[in-house]
């Protein structure tokens, strides 16, 4: 295991004296630039012992107003609640009733059967793009249900399973976005998954990494203007915590003590960049809170329990105006990076299977079950009442048209909503596109 | 200029009397005026809290507001733009200041991908109904990062609107304008007019504001709509197509070499006044272009095609341009960089000979 040094004991500066000043000119070897490299490539195992794990039930769970430094040695643990067995042990394991914990594993597992429907659809070419969360499901699934309605949410492309615990979000709307037909509601302007549902708490997902990270901070603090007490949750993946706009949230955040959470979703890789080459080597992302002052956790993340307690923690302590809190979610992204990623080029092909933390769906599953809350045969009636609805509800967005099939948005709606009113260059570009455009 | 008065009086009636300003006193009215009617609006930047701005342009705003509505920030442009689209998302108004228009570059991110596209990309669901200003331009010895006029910058961005006022009058009904406008607006403020107008002759001793008409600015609300022009001098010779402190120095070469320029101030940029360009040139058949940023993909690159598209059986003449050089803006080399009243005077001729 490679150590990650725990804050004060890192090694001291070598005292100055006047020997060494005195002494000739050592003779230095060349320097040598770092590049960090994972342990697994294709062909050959990770070595995961630089996760740090801590065991479940292990890390304490520290009062709500508890100061930023405090909070030092969290950021480089590990907050966990299902142990091996699929028991729930330690300060962290939050109270929830059977429902809630059904619903949660209702929405993973919908999360997941959605994904794998849709990467299906994206390679019948019935839509162009597509990014699943496989192995991730536990963290949006969770940490909604900590949330409140009027909360807003700022995710990246990745966490769509925020969306699908919800009753007010129709599937079929989402599909129609992903299919960019005339249903779409976001008529066709944008690529597949970038949704955006307000009255969801789910903000307009951007192309651009990490320019939402400070824009949630801004919407917290437009809470905090107002007097208001909703509360705002930003996300970020590994990789875009090198993004500059990773350092402006945490510094804002910081400085006007904003109502916000701040995720960072520690998959392991950007790409086909190993979380080492973003900064992650010998440290940890939840660091980065601690040391600009922000109470700042790492957990769990394909722990749904775990998840959820920590989630409504940070939910509560920001609504009690206690501050910002910085979360690392530790999980593995099981899937491509995208339809367009061919991960076996860069990573083992097994990797997921040997990842400490295991599937998330799989641990949750097994602590109902032992619970007696739960049954195999349950499990499976569950999955395909599931796949039956995803089925369906790609069927009724299909009958709105696909990007193949041609029936997309007009052409009028390209020119909308550049302005709030259309100004008089647009409208003659608008006229000429129709002269030349196919569909009106 | 009786035009531009002319249209000041029409926008001004309901206003009660009006006060000698500085463009700087204009700018902080218009935000006193929008803090006090718009519990949504808040102001925020690099010193424009406690200390009201290095400029003074938010000078005891926060007295009068309170740390909740008009506050220091960190020097973190990104974060100054990311965090006013997040609180535009929410539905406030943001009136949100770049310390130098040089220094917006860090916040391009946000601007472009995030600001200019919030309502585009949402189909309407989020909106940034935020305004940017930004001190810019030279003539204020001010060099490489204290001088710009980026523009252009701008103007190139789908769902921006950019404006720049180049009097008080002005100043202070398109910034009211543009804080109540629901589209992200890029407030350009051209730091040589702060003051005074300044002609471009800088060995002569400057004029205030109380000295000129257009110093005086009613003290309540009025606004000016963001797609229109001003003719700023009426003139049957040639159209000057003009914004900020350009506007000065084309007056005075045109008063100087006589010739009976009509001199039209863009105010808005972007989305732009189309009519009242084709209609002065149509009337003139000849134009210049002025502005102080760089020539090369200039905004008066797209000036010259709009005119060339649209009145080319009326042009006597090539549409001309006077601009910036195609190099930064040098410190001691300021007046021969600066765009001043000969070399104006000296393209007007040219127009007027050929």
């Amino acid at each position: 295991m490679s150590p990650i040094p725990p804050p004060g004991q890192l090694d001291p500066l070598p005292p100055a004296s006047d020997a060494a000043a005195a002494a000739p000119t050592p003779a230095y070897e060349g320097l040598r630039l770092h590049v960090p490299e994972p342990t697994g490539r294709p062909g050959c195992h990770t070595d995961f012992s630089y996760l740090h794990l801590s065991p479940a039930g292990a890390v304490r769970k520290p009062e709500l107003d508890v100061a930023a430094v405090d909070t030092a040695d969290l950021a480089y643990s590990l907050i966990r609640v299902l142990d091996e067995d699929g028991v729930a042990r330690g300060p962290w394991a939050p109270e929830l009733g059977p429902e809630q914990l059904l619903h949660g594993l209702r929405t993973m597992l919908k999360t997941r059967v959605f994904d794998s429907r849709m990467l299906i659809a994206q390679r019948q070419k019935k839509l162009s793009f597509y990014m699943q969360s496989l192995g991730e499901e536990a963290i949006g699934s969770a940490h909604a249900m900590a949330l409140r309605d009027g909360d807003m949410c700022f995710p990246t492309y990745r966490q769509q399973s925020l969306l699908l615990g919800r009753d007010d979000v129709p599937m079929v709307e989402l599909i129609c976005q992903l299919l960019s037909n005339e249903r779409d509601p976001l008529k066709g302007r944008q690529l597949p998954v970038m949704y955006s549902i307000k009255k969801a708490g789910f903000f307009t997902i951007s192309g651009n990494l990490a320019t939402q990270f400070i824009q949630a901070v801004g919407w917290g603090m437009a809470s905090a203007i107002k007097g208001d007490t909703k509360i705002a949750s930003g996300w970020i993946g590994d990789g875009a915590t090198a993004e500059s706009d990773f350092h402006t949230a945490l510094t804002f955040a910081h400085v006007y003590r904003a109502p916000v959470i701040l995720n960072v979703v520690n998959n392991q890789w950007a790409i086909s960049t190993f979380q080492a080459i973003a900064g992650g080597e010998g440290t940890t992302f939840a660091a980065r809170g601690s040391g600009c002052g922000i109470a700042s956790l790492r957990v769990d993340g394909n722990d749904f329990l775990a998840v959820y307690a920590v989630s409504q923690w940070a939910a509560e302590r920001a609504r009690r105006n206690l501050g910002p809190t910085l979360i690392e979610w530790v999980t593995y992204r099981a899937g491509p990076h995208s339809t367009s990623d061919d991960p076996s080029k860069y990573r083992p092909a097994d990797e997921w299977q040997r990842f400490p933390l295991g599937d998330p769906i799989a641990r949750l599953k097994r602590h109902l079950v032992d619970r007696g809350l739960w049954s195999e045969a349950q499990h499976e009636a569950l999955q395909k009442e599931l796949e039956a609805e995803v089925i369906a509800a790609q069927k009724e967005a299909e009958r709105f048209g696909t990007l193949a099939d041609g029936h997309i948005p007009s052409i009028e709606s390209m020119f909308t909503d550049v302005y709030k009113d259309m100004p008089a260059h647009l409208k003659d570009q608008l006229a000429q596109a129709r002269h030349y455009g196919g569909r009106p | 200029m009786e035009a531009q008065l002319a249209l000041a009086g029409e926008a001004s009636e309901a206003s009660p009397a009006r006060l000698p300003m500085t463009m700087i006193q204009a700018l902080r009215s218009a935000m006193d005026v929008m803090l006090e009617r718009d519990p949504d609006v808040v102001i925020f930047g690099q010193d424009v809290g406690y200390f009201g701005g290095v400029f003074r342009c938010t000078d005891g705003l926060q007295a009068k507001y309170g740390k909740q509505r008009v506050f220091d920030a960190p020097i973190s442009e990104g974060g100054i733009v990311g965090v006013a689209v997040g609180m535009g998302a929410y539905g406030l108004r943001p009136v949100a200041e770049i310390q130098f228009a040089d220094y917006f570059y860090p916040a391009s991110d946000q601007i472009v991908s995030e600001a200019a596209r919030l309502r585009y990309r949402s189909a309407g669901d989020f909106t940034a109904p935020l305004t940017i200003r930004m001190p810019c331009g030279g003539g204020i010895y001010g060099g490489q990062t204290h001088s710009q006029s980026p523009e252009a910058l701008f103007t190139h961005v789908c769902g921006l609107r950019t404006v720049m006022p180049s009097n008080p009058y002005d100043a202070k009904g398109l910034l009211i304008a543009a804080i109540e406008c629901d589209d992200p607006v890029i407030f350009l403020e051209p730091k040589r007019l702060y003051n005074g107008p300044f002609d471009g002759h800088h060995d002569r001793p400057s004029t205030p504001w109380s000295a000129h008409p257009l110093g005086l600015v009613p003290q309540g609300h009025y606004s000016l709509p963001l797609d229109q022009a001003a003719v700023f001098r009426p003139g049957a010779d040639i159209t000057v197509l003009t914004y900020g402190t350009m506007v000065w120095v084309a007056e005075a070469a045109a008063r100087e070499t006589g010739i009976d320029a009509e001199i039209i101030d863009l105010r808005c940029i972007w989305p732009l006044d189309l009519d009242t360009i084709i209609a002065s040139v149509k009337k003139t058949g000849r134009c210049v272009v002025l502005h102080e940023a760089t020539r090369t993909s200039g905004f008066g690159a797209e000036l010259v095609a709009l005119v060339q598209e649209h009145c080319f059986y009326h042009l006597e003449v090539p549409v001309e341009r006077v601009s910036g050089w195609d190099t930064p803006y040098p410190h001691a080399q300021e007046w021969d960089y600066f765009p001043g009243p000969a070399r104006v005077a000296a393209a007007l001729q040219r127009a007027m000979e050929k």
